[in-house]
């Protein structure tokens, strides 16, 4: 351990922990603008500079670490004055729109220069070179109000493995951004969305569906229906200031209902059906392999996740074969309010407005591809975030604390608890094998109040394995059978998980794969800042949500077993539910 | 964000360049060697561009997707190495490669008078190409012959000392000459 003092308190760290580290720990924010949690440090915003006793230069909290007897000053005068010239030297290169800006409500360059007591403009001169990109379905991008600290080019390279954001040029005129000031479409972006949840300003941020779906709520000749992921609950709230991982699922329905909304229902009803859809898959696939002895690719890849589909598009379109064919649960969902819905209602596919409310931004993107419009007409016509819901309903006056809780219509809004819980890293394989393992054995699964423990949490790949035995006649050629599994969040840690499948080190029956870190609680289009700590709040909430349900499996959802006796009379991946609710993939290699 | 670039040409040269009786797939085929010989060493980026920039003259789009594509590294990611080095041009280049020093000690002893001379005769901007293509225009970040400031580099000739008013006749031998240093030495 090694002793240091801190502005005149005394701490104790491990070696190799930084002075941002050690400060944190008795208490004492050191600002930051470049720095992220568990990543290597940039060094580049120079906001977090400290005074060492005897060092003759500042030096950045972030990249330096401790020493022995060290006697550090965080806040003295020339310290701060140092961070004040460093946040007015950035400024003075900001274009700041501030009032109009997507970042007003907390943009981090803001509430530092205000918490500095900047309040004039000494460095007036020349800007870069502003240009806004705009060529992708989900994201904006704006250089004017880059401060080039990097964030984007650590998420997209190091955390996702995709590579679309690097800093190009040098010196005054460097520009984050794709090769060449490219578009973000022309370079195999994901639209994952990691770099807008870490800007520190506006210069990233989602394309804004927030006027169409205004638009659509005034128009009396159409019928508009809402879907909520199973991520929006648990994190909601914290545009309202609640603290993460408050559970806000009836005050979110209430809400909706305020704004307009003809019916409000909920993802977690297709995530239910994806269960449905996928599990009889997989277990089509053993059988192909198993009985039939023919070849089939395995294993099987979850489907869910916009971004984790186009990471394998464009960077392993040999694996294209496994991802299971199963649409998402917000693309079943809208080809479904579109057909069997709006039968039902007499409103014809045309005079209806599908809105999703997702984590995510890649969902905006995943709603515009031409796959996707199996009803007639396009499933899912908007696609908000948490973000502008949450403004939204701020817009609309409403008193979101105040409000009662509601209750999902029906018949597109009753789920499982299972549902709930594809909302996090691990649980969409966790409800699968709920349900895949009652349909095989006739028997609920052992484990202690449904849960699979391995692929809980944070870790970057999980696996569990579970043997099948005492299976039913049906499915005898699966007795004795140990189920292998693995589970991987964040497309750096999907890719390594790949690459070891490529080489044949690791053998799965059925991989589950979720873009962002942690899963759809930490989406891209979530509220800001997403921390491991955040997460594991979420989380909690997620799982707190499930257990206080009755109904635990899909399989045992009363409106999905209707679902298929009234439309999908042929079963899961029968006909109707093959032009409904699968879909196919596109080779993008080509294109990085 | 789609802008034109300048000279945005997506294939390398085969009349300008001294390798003109290369094709362009036969010259494709020296960069993949190229990049064999470095496959299994680690930060093999810039030296791989460096020889790249030899083979072609320049840097075409491309030749840095497929070294990306080869290396593993994303397009983004070699186009932020190439554009942060003063020494790589993603345009192609004439003849004769002009590179005026603007390093600290040439700065002070009249490199900027003689950049803006050159720019002047040569009729052209930095990281440009004249007409003729006989030459193009760079600035360099020290060459490390302080002592001879203010310096030119042509192709890999240095020039010390060189003063605005001379530098016509320093390019007339060049312009004379009928086999430049630099694509000798390329190829």
């Amino acid at each position: 351990m090694i002793k240091l003092t801190i502005d005149r308190n005394c701490v104790e760290v491990p070696p190799e922990t930084t002075i941002l580290q050690a400060a944190k720990k008795i208490g004492i924010i050191i600002p930051t603008l470049c720095y992220l949690q568990g990543k290597d440090p940039i060094g580049a915003c120079r906001v977090c500079v400290v005074e060492i006793q005897g060092g003759r230069n500042l030096v950045s909290s972030c990249s330096t670490p401790v020493n022995e007897g060290m006697v550090v000053f965080t806040n003295s005068p020339r310290v701060r004055k140092a961070r004040k010239l460093v946040v007015e030297l950035l400024l003075s290169e900001h274009e700041g729109d501030c009032q109009i800006c997507d970042r007003a409500d907390d943009c981090e360059l803001k509430t530092l220069a205000y918490s500095l007591g900047i309040r004039e403009s000494h460095y007036v001169g020349e800007k870069p070179k502003r240009s806004l990109d705009t060529t992708t379905a989900a994201l904006m991008r704006d250089s004017g109000k880059c401060i080039k600290c990097r964030r984007c080019v650590t998420v997209c390279n190091e955390i996702q493995r995709v590579g679309a954001l690097f800093p190009q040029n040098r010196g005054y005129k460097t520009l984050i951004g794709p090769a060449f000031e490219l578009g973000l479409d022309d370079v195999p972006c994901v639209q994952c969305g990691q770099c807008a949840a870490v800007c520190p300003v506006g210069a990233i941020v989602e394309k804004s569906h927030v006027d169409m779906v205004w638009a659509a709520l005034e128009d009396k000749t159409k019928h508009v229906i809402v879907q909520t992921a199973p991520a929006i609950r648990a994190a909601l709230g914290e545009c309202f200031d609640y603290p993460p991982g408050t559970l806000v699922t009836g005050k979110m329905i209430t809400a909706l209902r305020r704004m307009g909304f003809h019916a409000v229902f909920d993802t977690n009803f297709t995530a239910d059906l994806t269960i449905m859809e996928e599990g009889t898959e997989l277990l089509m696939r053993l059988k192909k392999a198993l009985v039939d002895k023919q070849p089939v690719a395995l294993p099987q890849f979850s489907s869910c996740s916009p971004g984790w589909i186009k990471f394998t598009e464009y960077f392993y379109p040999e694996f294209l074969s496994n991802l299971s064919s199963c649409k998402s649960p917000q693309q079943m969902f809208g080809a479904i309010a579109k057909t069997f819905y709006a039968q039902k209602k007499g409103v014809r596919p045309e005079d209806m407005v599908v809105v999703s409310v997702m984590p995510c931004t890649a969902k905006k993107f995943e709603s515009t591809r031409p796959e996707m419009s199996s009803s007639g007409v396009k499933d899912v016509d908007y696609v908000l975030t948490t973000r502008e819901l949450g403004q939204m309903i701020e817009a609309a006056g409403i008193d979101f604390r105040a409000l009662e809780d509601g209750q999902m219509d029906s018949p597109l809004g009753l789920s499982s608890g299972a549902a709930d819980i594809f909302a996090n890293s691990g649980g969409v394989m966790e409800a699968a094998i709920r349900t895949a393992y009652e349909i095989v054995t006739g028997r609920g699964l052992p484990t202690e109040n449904l849960h699979i423990q391995p692929l809980a949490g944070l870790q970057g790949i999980k696996e569990a394995a579970l043997k099948l035995e005492k299976v039913l006649p049906a499915w005898s050629f699966l007795e004795g059978v140990e189920l292998k599994v693995a589970v991987a969040h964040g497309l750096s840690n999907a890719a390594a998980l790949l690459d070891l499948i490529k080489a044949g080190k690791a053998q799965y029956h059925f991989v589950e794969v979720m873009t962002c870190p942690g899963g759809c609680i930490g989406g891209g289009g979530q509220p800001r800042f997403t921390t491991d700590e955040v997460r594991q709040a979420r989380i909690q909430a997620i799982y707190k949500e499930d257990e206080g349900k009755s109904l635990r499996k899909s399989h045992e959802n009363p409106d999905v077993k209707k679902l298929y006796e009234e439309f999908f009379k042929d079963g899961p991946c029968g006909h109707k539910s093959h032009e409904l609710l699968h879909t196919h993939y596109v080779d993008r290699s080509d294109k990085i | 964000m789609k802008q034109a670039h300048q000279n945005p040409s997506e294939n390398p040269p085969t009349a300008s360049c001294g390798c003109s009786e290369l094709s362009e797939s036969e010259m494709l085929k020296r960069l993949d060697v190229i990049i064999d010989t470095y496959q299994s060493t680690d930060g093999a980026l810039i030296p791989i561009l460096q020889a790249a920039q030899n083979l072609f003259g320049y840097l075409p789009k491309n030749v840095l997707r497929r070294i990306g594509e080869r290396l593993h590294i994303p397009y983004s990611q070699v186009a932020g190495v190439v554009s942060f080095y003063s020494f790589f041009s993603t345009n192609p280049r004439g003849k004769n490669l002009v590179r005026v020093c603007l390093g600290t000690a040439c700065y002070v002893r009249g490199g900027k008078e003689v950049l803006s001379a050159m720019q002047k005769t040569l009729g052209i901007n930095i990281g440009e190409t004249t007409e003729d293509k006989m030459f193009s225009l760079e600035v360099g970040r020290c060459f490390g012959a302080c002592g001879l400031a203010p310096v030119v580099m042509i192709n890999d000739d240095v020039h010390q000392r060189v003063k605005p008013a001379k530098i016509k006749e320093l390019l007339g031998a060049y312009r004379d000459a009928k086999q430049p240093t630099q694509e000798a030495a390329a190829c």
